[in-house]
């Protein structure tokens, strides 16, 4: 009864030809595109495994050119300029991503897999709102709360991962700059492209040189942007691993530091809770971008009164999700970012098989290239098996039961992680209860997965520390700012 | 493709499945149970319920889809008219358009039905004959539903006297929104016994008329749909078109996802019905897409889907000329009503 073959939707796929892929990359270093010092490194799209471009991976001499360029723009430009002229600036940039919006979001889907959609509609608009968002603030720091005179740090060395590599970008960046700051930026190893569009958008913003900096690379060239001695403030996203290997090295020098980590969100559903809007929720918390979202909503917790309904409903909306090419403007659910991360979740998969729980997922018919994963449910896992424990970061769902409230407290509270976490109920009391007790960064209440610049981002426990977004997250790159 | 009704599928009242008097008998046995029962229902999260409709608002239907989605909807319309001033020449006129509805082209199909005030049913009846279009009529002191039962009653008699396929009822929404969920159930019953024909052959679809615009939450529509569907509705249709808001996307995603709750529990299927508001290609299809997702091909034929219109049906003409010869004409290409 699911897609039915009455109604067959055409392929409606998103042209490429409005992007323009270069076949080669250099490093975006003091408001040019210049050659790296080292080796080159393939980007593909995990759709097709075609290889989309070249790109450069930055040396530790290409490093400190970017950092030296970023730490001159900040002593004789950026520093200095008056707040609402960087203000204009972080207006511009927000202008021109919406009217490049179409360009980010095939080039996005093209080098990350996450369905045209979902960029679209989500990553390239919300970027924009973030430049938005802090554009308007760099005027008012003096009136965030922050104290009566906060200042920038200087050089900020980021390093942001493959997920949301625009946004996450964005999430970066804008703040950055809004509170003068100037940036040495690290994207992902296999999702460098859109960081290099915006740097050419910086340039058409007429950012002044230096102010941002695009390195690329793979986890050494992070490390020489993260061990740079003249680098004052680090911001990483990514794993828990590498986020603990980055407060080791930081530790003990004057550098500052925020970490945005892993997670393994607990969603909770109630017996009382709106089940057809919960069960959109569960999708959308899971198997939004693939599943892989660190705040991604992978411990379904559902009251044992209704958890045959509830995944009954669920399997059958699973069913009509459309997989496969992401540029396809129909498609809801696309590739798996690398081999690399396929692997995992394929091994995560097994042991969960092997340790007892019970594995389902839909007839989905997978492309014969590229990297696939059908989206997936377990169901009868305890709280001891691996799949409710460890970060799969793909599209498979854990499904645990309750009874009372007290025991869903203390089993979405028995994670190492604490980045978000979902209450559904029609109950505005038990909303605010429940809330007050979970220790996750984030509680949504009847929705999963709604991001706003205005709202702070962050972790608990090894979800990691400090804030993104909102008031809270201008205090990360001010000092003397709590 | 198109689906022309097999005129013989509704009057032999034939349905799948049990019929609701088996599941959920007690529910009705007093207002209290039929109200505990209705306020059981799941809620419905209005931010959650619209964002999923604007989500599937967002499906691209291009070339066959495109194609396929024209000519269904096109099957699917209840070509109405629904004013005072309606005169049996503006019916046999309307009646010709349901009929062929595109003369330069014999290739459209016809509607599902011409949808009109109970006196006029006849004149529809008539001008209908031998076609298989089915000729639905307003009822029940339509659309405001403020009178007597018994006028009411007579008001359906004489609709499906005059040769009534399928009627239309409105709910007593003044009853619903007092919370006098049992007095609205046992109307909606009486109402479905009326429209039994005298000549015993068989019984006049029943549509039962919610006007979510004046229920106004998706909760109301939620709990309407399924006291509507346990007092016998073969069909529930959002609204009168004479309330604004009338059909939208979410109050019809409700609708649906009862429709599919009461099969899975009942075995019943009813059909759903859309109407007023929806005036564009783009409406007409991102509903569809809204079946297609919600309940599944099963509803996607004019026997268990219809879109209650009267200009839809011009502008699902034109893009269809468009589909064929790759240029848009114009208004004088599709005929006035």
């Amino acid at each position: 009864m699911t897609t039915s073959p009455l109604f067959e939707y055409a392929p409606a796929p998103e042209s490429r030809s409005i992007v323009d892929v270069r076949p080669s990359y250099g490093l975006f270093v003091d408001g040019e595109f210049v050659d790296g010092s080292g080796e080159t490194m393939k980007t593909v799209n995990p759709a097709t495994e075609e290889v989309l471009s070249e790109v450069a991976v930055g040396t530790e001499a290409d490093v400190d050119r970017a950092v030296r360029a970023a730490r001159r723009a900040f002593t004789r430009v950026w520093g200095p300029m008056r707040p609402a002229d960087r203000g204009k600036y972080l207006f511009r940039i927000a202008r021109i991503l919406q009217e490049r919006a179409r360009e980010f979001a095939v080039l996005e889907s093209l080098d990350n897999g996450k369905p045209i959609r979902e960029s679209r509609d989500v990553d390239v608009p919300l970027a924009a709102a973030h430049f938005f968002s802090h554009a308007g603030w760099a005027d008012k720091l003096a009136h965030a709360g922050l104290g009566p005179d906060p200042r920038p740090h200087g050089v900020a060395g980021q390093v942001i991962p493959w997920n949301f590599p625009l946004l996450m970008l964005a999430w970066k960046v804008a703040p950055a700059l809004a509170t003068g700051n100037t940036v040495v930026l690290k994207p992902a190893e296999t999702t460098p492209l859109t960081a290099l569009l915006f740097a050419e958008v910086c340039r058409q913003a007429d950012l002044p040189p230096g102010v941002v900096n695009v390195v690329t690379g793979a986890g050494d060239t992070g490390r020489a942007v993260v061990e740079h001695a003249d680098v004052d403030k680090v911001a990483f996203t990514g794993s828990t691993e590498v986020g603990r290997s980055i407060a080791r090295a930081v530790a003990g020098t004057r550098k500052v530091l925020t970490l945005e980590l892993g997670g393994k969100a607990a969603n909770i559903v109630f017996d009382d809770a709106p089940i057809d809007q919960a069960v959109e929720g569960i999708v959308r918390g899971i198997f939004f971008n693939q599943g892989h979202v660190c705040c991604a909503g992978s411990r379904l917790l559902v009251q044992e009164s209704v958890h045959d309904e509830v995944i009954a409903s669920l399997q059958r909306r699973i069913g009509t999700l459309r997989v496969g090419d992401p540029l396809d403007k129909n498609t809801d659910v696309g590739a798996i970012n690398s081999a690399e991360q396929l692997a995992r979740i394929r091994e995560l998969s097994e042991i969960g098989e092997a340790e007892g729980a019970h594995r389902w997922q839909p007839a989905c018919d997978l492309p014969d290239r590229g990297f696939w994963f059908p989206p997936t449910v377990f169901t009868d896992v305890s709280p001891a098996h691996r799949i409710a424990r460890d970060e799969v970061f793909g599209p498979v769902l854990s499904v645990l039961t309750f009874r009372t409230p007290d025991e869903a407290v203390a089993k979405a509270n028995n994670t190492t992680y604490g980045l978000s976490a979902g209450i559904w109920t029609e109950k505005g009391s038990r909303i605010l209860a429940i809330a007050d007790r979970l220790r996750a960064g984030v509680v949504w209440a009847n929705t999963f997965n709604q991001f706003d610049p205005t709202s702070p981002f962050g972790g608990y426990k090894q979800s990691g520390y400090g804030r993104e977004g909102g008031r809270q997250g201008l205090a990360a790159y001010l000092r003397g700012a709590s | 493709m198109t689906h022309v009704l097999d005129p013989g599928t509704l009057a032999a009242g034939t349905r799948p499945g049990p019929g609701p008097g088996t599941a959920f008998d007690d529910v009705t046995r007093s207002d209290a149970a039929l109200r505990a029962f209705l306020h059981g229902l799941p809620g419905v999260d209005q931010v959650g319920a619209e964002q999923r409709a604007a989500t599937l608002g967002t499906r691209s239907i291009k070339t066959t889809a495109k194609a396929w989605a024209i000519d269904t909807a096109i099957s699917m319309v209840d070509l109405t008219t629904l004013e005072g001033a309606d005169t049996p020449g503006r019916v046999r006129s309307l009646a010709a358009k349901a009929r062929r509805p595109d003369p330069t082209d014999p290739t459209a199909p016809s509607v599902a039905a011409v949808c009109v005030y109970g006196d006029l049913a006849g004149v529809a009846k008539e001008a209908l004959a031998d076609t298989g279009i089915h000729v639905a009529a307003v009822a029940t002191a339509f659309p405001s539903g403020r009178a007597s039962r018994e006028v009411k009653l007579a008001d359906v008699r004489d609709a499906v006297a005059n040769g009534a396929d399928e009627i239309d009822m409105v709910i007593d929404r003044g009853a619903f929104l007092a919370g006098r969920y049992l007095e609205v159930f046992e109307e909606v019953v009486a109402v479905k016994e009326a429209c039994t024909r005298p000549d015993g052959t068989g019984s006049a679809h029943l549509k039962v008329i919610l006007e979510t615009g004046e229920l106004v939450t998706y909760d109301n529509a939620r709990r309407a749909s399924w006291l509507a569907m346990l007092a016998g509705a073969d069909f529930i249709k959002t609204s009168t078109g004479k309330v604004s808001p009338a059909a939208t996307l979410p109050v019809c995603l409700v609708m649906l996802e009862a429709v599919r709750d009461f099969r899975a529990a009942t075995g019943t299927q009813v059909g759903v019905k859309p109407a007023g508001g929806i005036r564009t290609t783009k409406d007409a299809v991102k509903h569809l897409v809204l079946v297609n997702e919600t309940v599944g091909a099963d509803w996607l034929s004019p026997d268990w889907f219809r879109l209650g219109a009267s200009s839809l049906l011009n502008d699902l003409l034109l893009q269809r000329q468009k589909l064929r010869t790759g240029h848009y004409s114009g208004p004088d290409h599709v005929s006035v009503d």
